[in-house]
């Protein structure tokens, strides 16, 4: 395998977990930047003159408050308000949007669309088509003024720009999912070993690292970015998430939300909270049980030690009343139970 | 990857250093190269007995929690003590200061199921 990558199944795809090492990967983010292939993540296209109206009524958060260009954080729900995907929804044209989700999603996603629309509303998946690459890390507007120009500038946060970069048309957002400054770029699927090389070899001086899952999820849980799957599934909703920023409620009309208005009136029985553990001990894994005193009041859904602090961290759904900032809890790790302590999110806060 | 001579190995990656009654056990460097950033090792308990192939240690990468296994039958005489301080030595001298345990054998004719570093080599590629 080139640059030494390990490579895992992941969503349908066989991506590299790791190209060198977790924790080089991970401070390479941190300090300077790093390059992850997410061509696996799918892109949807939506459009129509009822594009809007009707994506409005499929996802949480309010599309109308998009401009030209600009993306937003959003979810799809199934109609007891559990979570199909998270995705970030773009305007790209008038009454033209892009979805890009979850790579173990996207079949769903498209099926789940497919089902619920008019006929006046057109969905594209344009997944096998485009290639992807986000590029993390404070050093990243250094490195595009060397690959676009000093004069190009990068688009604000949370939209997305088509450039052209040789012959290569590109899509640059600025997002991300590492809690550095950054840019996912997706461009055609036949460019991609040349745009990847490029930016390697630009980035080189600026101390860029390829990035696999591993890193990828190590630099999102320090954030508490919640990863679909693990964080987030059909049983859960946003509100239990702590999510209920990207929740609109109210928009008259969209799927789960009698459900997600109830549980934000009357409180949530459980509520997906952020720890750290307390000294020398196993970093917390999924699954892993969380109990008070003896009882058991949740379980772990990610977990690992964070590089940056270097304690264990992760995210547990635990009972509302042992969730609260400052809670001692304790993790059961091998049928022995070790002391962590409920955190405020994010985890990582960059000094 | 190194593969030292004098070392016997099992199939899941474990070496093993023949002492008198002894038998030193760590991680392969192929091991540790897979796993990256030991970030914390859990130790046997001193003194307990240990069939073949039965899981006593847990290596913990910033990935994943990896069980070791004790390679032959025996009891737990000796634990790496500066791991708990130092895991990372399994990344740096995973035949050195790297070693986890070491068990007193039941059995020398035991450790002629082990593997030797030729047929080791062959197994990791």
């Amino acid at each position: 395998m080139r640059r030494g990558a390990k490579m895992v199944p992941f969503g349908g795809w066989l991506m590299p977990v790791q190209y060198t090492s977790i924790v080089e990967e991970h401070r390479a983010v941190r300090n300077n930047i790093g390059i992850f292939d997410i061509s696996h993540m799918g892109q949807l296209i939506v459009s129509g003159p009822a594009a809007a109206g009707w994506l409005n009524t499929m996802l949480t958060n309010n599309i109308d408050k998009l401009g030209l260009g600009q993306g937003q954080y959003t979810f799809l729900l199934n109609e007891r308000g559990g979570i199909i995907d998270d995705l970030i929804a773009y305007r790209i044209g008038d009454e033209k949007f892009l979805l890009v989700v979850n790579a173990s999603r996207t079949e769903e996603d498209f099926t789940w669309l497919d089902r619920h629309r008019g006929s006046d509303v057109e969905l594209k998946d344009r997944t096998a088509d485009f290639a992807g690459v986000a590029i993390q890390g404070p050093r990243v507007v250094e490195l595009f003024q060397a690959l676009l120009g000093d004069n190009v500038d990068l688009p604000p946060r949370n939209h997305i720009v088509d450039f052209k970069l040789d012959d290569m048309p590109l899509s640059i957002a600025r997002t991300g999912y590492t809690g550095e400054d950054g840019v996912e770029v997706f461009f055609r699927a036949q460019d991609a070993a040349k745009f990847w090389n490029s930016v390697l070899d630009k980035g080189d001086k600026f101390g860029i690292k390829p990035c696999g899952l591993g890193a990828r999820d190590t630099l999102r849980l320090e954030m508490c970015y919640p990863l679909n799957g693990s964080d987030l599934s059909p049983e859960r909703n946003p509100i239990e998430a702590g999510l209920g920023f990207f929740v609109d409620l109210t928009k008259p009309k969209f799927t789960g939300r009698e459900v997600l208005l109830k549980m934000k009136e009357n409180g949530t029985p459980h509520k997906l909270a952020a720890f750290r553990m307390e000294g020398k001990v196993p970093p917390p894994r999924p699954h892993y049980p969380v109990f008070n005193n003896g009882e058991r009041v949740g379980e772990v859904t990610s977990g690992t030690l964070s590089p940056s602090l270097n304690y264990g961290i992760g995210m547990a759904y635990v009972s509302a009343s042992h969730a609260k900032i400052g809670s001692n809890i304790q993790i059961e790790i091998r049928g022995q139970k070790f002391p962590a302590t409920i955190e405020k999110k994010p985890l990582y806060k960059k000094s | 990857m190194n593969v030292p001579d004098d070392l016997l190995y099992t199939e899941t990656h474990e070496w093993i250093k023949r002492e008198g009654d002894n038998v030193r056990v760590g991680i392969t460097d192929h091991a540790q190269s897979e796993l990256t950033d030991v970030v914390y090792v859990d130790l046997p308990k001193m003194d307990r007995q240990a069939n073949a192939r039965e899981a006593i240690a847990v290596v913990e990468s910033v990935k994943a929690a990896s069980d070791i296994y004790a390679p032959v039958k025996g009891k737990v005489v000796e634990v790496n003590k500066a791991l708990e301080a130092d895991p990372g030595l399994i990344n740096r001298e995973p035949f050195g200061q790297g070693w986890i345990f070491v068990l007193k054998i039941d059995n020398a004719d035991d450790l002629k199921q082990l593997k030797d570093a030729g047929t080791y080599k062959k197994q990791i590629g």
